[in-house]
């Protein structure tokens, strides 16, 4: 009983059955695109910042057609919250273990061969750290901006009513 | 000791992240956690007060290609400044806080804007400096505006906007100086623009850094969002605002630049001193009639950079014989350690009896002397070095000041400050006739004594104050004759890049 | 030369924007154009007539290079202030919120309860 109840509630939410089949292809391709320009930071323009956006645009695309709840339960409040610190911790680590090596933020794994994807030692580190925080981070704003957004509509027409 | 420079920046950063991490965990992590590390912070930046001057070069990587960051007398002076005096605040918001919801973002909002002052006042790199700039003003503007009240929000968004050009006008200047010097290295950079002298370019480029970082000064007339966002914050964060955040990032980004980047030219100097003066004297009289006690407090603060800056205006002008510049730099650079302390020392009693009694209005309080002793006497200590009364630090650091001015021939500019001096003992009397003596209102009947964790911190502040005034050749030695070298010596600064 | 002139000229728009406008959402607009134009004057100042892009690719020396390429410094900078951007809109936008939450109205002129 408890199923059937999620999955019309589920059903109710979001927009029509044509935007979610088609969001249910895209969503992969735009994931493993943004998982793509993380990665090749070191060879082809992108980078961190420009990976997470794409992906927190991926997160986005799917609250926008698959309604808030099944968002939510993809990755949580809370959640969100943990890899926004722990990709943060992650990047300030990277930086204080370079103090082994003489100075802060220096290069410590070797530098490999030139246009090979484990080269230019810890620059591909920082780019997944920062692209984690990132993602997490577009997605927490948008989660807190459109819930309370929402909330705050809600209680101006309720006072509306109420004036009437 | 000197390896250990970064982490004057790396360490707030990495604790305001994982203490979010942890309070989802316990929530009583939090205070002793920022605790501990505004304490570590304080030790090493008075640690570092007796290293000899020296540069880091960040990642290894040899200037001028990589971000340098450098160790004079003034940037140890700015650190410990900065770093002792959000130690104090931080131990008197354990307490005040619990007024307020969600605490453990508040800690890790304050932890980031103490990570941002500490990398403005550590950086030798143009871009680096205008990142931390933004960090910590960033987590300034969420901070003024943190218990979401009415007021608060819209002082909070009008200290966003006119933040957030001020802060566009300093890029706009660091874009034009990068093309054309073809460096973001400060110390490389000041040797190119030495080559190039005043040319129109310079003269708008100082132009727009004069007016972004005077925003952040807030000298006027670029001053109006200091007396909407004083009042509006909470307490500590009104004194961290007041007492550190418009020293570290206005007031020591325009000395750097102007003395050891971009070098001292006589109409720089003109109108440094014509703004100190504007902001003495408008914001002395605005102050006499204000009504609420932290929007005078503020006032009083505008007034009293105004000192600071016709310090530093009379020191950047080349013409004057280097004794009355070392004279006036020295009595700005005293008045401006002077403030912080005596400044944040006032607005945390004003913070106390806020806590107490629950109002700020001068015309409710009265008598509270009798009623909150501690508070009482640490106040009256505060306002009366603010005013200049001897043996107080406030005395000396005006004395300065004025004999810098006469001795250098500036008769009118002289006697504003004087009678600005007068103005500000004034109100400061009328604040503590309203506040501490007289007839306590009957609402006030059964007001106590704010808790230890709130009156230690008032006072050590009071004993700071009154250290500081007696025994004065003590701070100059060690303290002010090196960061005045280290300011008015621009191939000294320079020779750091080769030598470091 | 003409464009760092444009590159102004959006600067002031913006701020014309920002001063004339009395809704809060077109005051954020105006600050965020006078932002971007900001860093189109920083990508500009690093052009170099006939300028490849700054990515090394196979067959390419390191000199070649650098003696073709346009100045990769200002994109660097670039990225890191359009990111800045990011967060102080993000700030904005949410004070926003909250500001209508609590006056009910996004008119700035109707909102001054601090005076004096």
């Amino acid at each position: 009983m408890a199923d059937i109840d999620q999955e019309t509630r589920d059903d109710k939410q979001g927009m029509t059955p044509i935007v979610k089949t088609i969001v249910r292809f895209a969503l992969g391709i735009m994931v493993i695109f943004g998982a793509y320009i993380i990665l090749y930071g070191h060879l082809t323009p992108g980078g961190g910042f420009a990976g997470g956006v794409i992906l927190a645009c991926g997160y986005i695309i799917l609250t926008l057609a698959f309604g808030k709840d099944v968002a939510l339960r993809k990755l949580s409040n809370t959640g969100a919250s943990i890899l926004d610190n722990l990709g943060a911790l992650a990047f300030i680590a990277i930086g204080i273990i370079g103090f082994s090596a003489g100075f802060f933020f220096k290069n410590f794994l070797g530098h490999g061969r030139m246009f090979d994807l484990w080269s230019a030692g810890t620059i591909p580190l920082c780019n997944i750290a920062i692209g984690l925080k990132v993602t997490a981070s577009l997605f927490a704003v948008f989660i807190a901006l459109s819930i309370f957004g929402r909330f705050i509509y809600q209680m101006a027409g309720d006072e509306e009513e109420q004036e009437r | 000791m000197q390896g250990l420079y970064p982490l004057f920046t790396a360490i707030p950063l990495a604790a305001a992240f994982l203490n979010l991490l942890v309070t989802k965990v316990s929530k009583r992590f939090a205070d002793f956690f920022a605790f501990i590390v505004t304490l570590v912070l304080a030790v090493m930046a008075v640690r570092m007060l007796f290293e000899p001057a020296f540069v880091y070069k960040v990642g290894g990587w040899l200037p001028p290609w990589g971000i340098l960051l450098v160790s004079d007398g003034l940037s140890s002076l700015m650190l410990v400044v900065i770093n002792v005096i959000s130690f104090l605040v931080i131990i008197f918001s354990t307490k005040y806080m619990t007024t307020y919801t969600a605490k453990p973002k508040y800690y890790a909002l304050f932890l980031l804007m103490i990570a941002g002052m500490n990398g403005v006042v550590i950086t030798g790199d143009m871009f680096n400096l205008y990142v931390f700039l933004e960090i910590a003003s960033i987590a300034s503007y969420a901070l003024v505006g943190f218990g979401c009240e009415k007021e608060e929000l819209e002082a909070s968004f009008k200290y966003l906007i006119l933040g957030g050009v001020a802060s566009t006008a300093v890029l706009f200047g660091i874009a034009f100086l990068y093309s054309v010097t073809g460096t973001l290295n400060m110390p490389d950079m000041a040797m190119r623009l030495e080559e190039i002298g005043m040319t129109r370019l310079t003269a708008f480029v100082i132009a727009l850094f004069l007016m972004g970082f005077g925003l952040k000064a807030s000298s006027v007339p670029f001053h109006a969002w200091l007396p909407d966002a004083h009042p509006s914050a909470p307490a500590p964060i009104s004194a961290m605002l007041s007492g550190v955040l418009i020293k570290a990032l206005g007031v020591y980004a325009i000395m750097r630049i102007m003395f050891n980047v971009i070098g001292q030219y006589v109409l720089v100097a003109h109108i440094v001193m014509f703004l100190g003066a504007l902001s003495m004297v408008v914001a002395g009289l605005l102050a006499i009639g204000q009504s609420d006690f932290k929007r005078m407090l503020a006032y009083s603060s505008i007034s009293q950079i105004g000192y600071v800056m016709i310090g530093i205006g009379l020191a950047l002008n080349p013409e004057m014989p280097a004794a009355v510049a070392a004279l006036g730099l020295v009595g700005g650079l005293f008045h401006l350690v002077n403030h912080a302390v005596f400044k944040s020392l006032l607005f945390l009693c004003s913070g106390a009896v806020e806590y107490r009694t629950g109002t700020r209005d001068l015309g409710k309080l009265g008598g509270l002397i009798r009623k909150m002793p501690v508070t009482g006497v640490t106040c009256s200590i505060g306002s009366l070095s603010i005013a200049g009364i001897p043996p107080f630090n406030g005395f000396v650091s005006k004395l300065i000041i004025f004999i810098a001015l006469f001795k250098g021939g500036y008769v009118i500019y002289g006697t504003i400050a004087v009678a600005v001096g007068f103005i500000t003992l004034y109100y400061f009397v009328k604040l503590q006739r309203e506040v501490l003596f007289g007839a306590i209102p009957e609402a006030l009947a059964k007001v106590r004594e704010a808790p230890f964790a709130m009156t230690l911190p008032l006072v050590i502040l009071a004993i700071l104050c009154v250290a500081m005034g007696a025994g004065y050749t003590l701070v100059d030695n060690h303290l002010l004759q090196a960061a005045k070298d280290a300011l008015l010596d621009k191939m000294g600064y320079i020779n750091l890049l080769m030598g470091g | 030369m003409i464009l760092y002139f444009l590159s102004l000229v959006l600067f002031v728009m913006g701020l014309y924007c920002l001063i004339a406008k009395k809704n809060i959402v077109k005051k954020i607009i105006g600050i965020v154009i006078t932002e971007y134009s900001i860093n189109l004057f920083l990508v500009l100042v690093g052009y170099r007539r006939g300028g490849i892009a700054p990515i090394m690719l196979k067959g390419m020396t390191p000199q070649e290079m650098v003696n073709h390429s346009v100045d990769p410094l200002p994109q660097a900078l670039v990225l890191t202030s359009i990111v800045i951007g990011l967060g102080v809109l993000a700030l904005m936008v949410a004070l926003c919120l909250r500001i209508y939450e609590k006056y009910k109205t996004f008119d700035m002129s109707e909102i001054n309860k601090l005076k004096g």
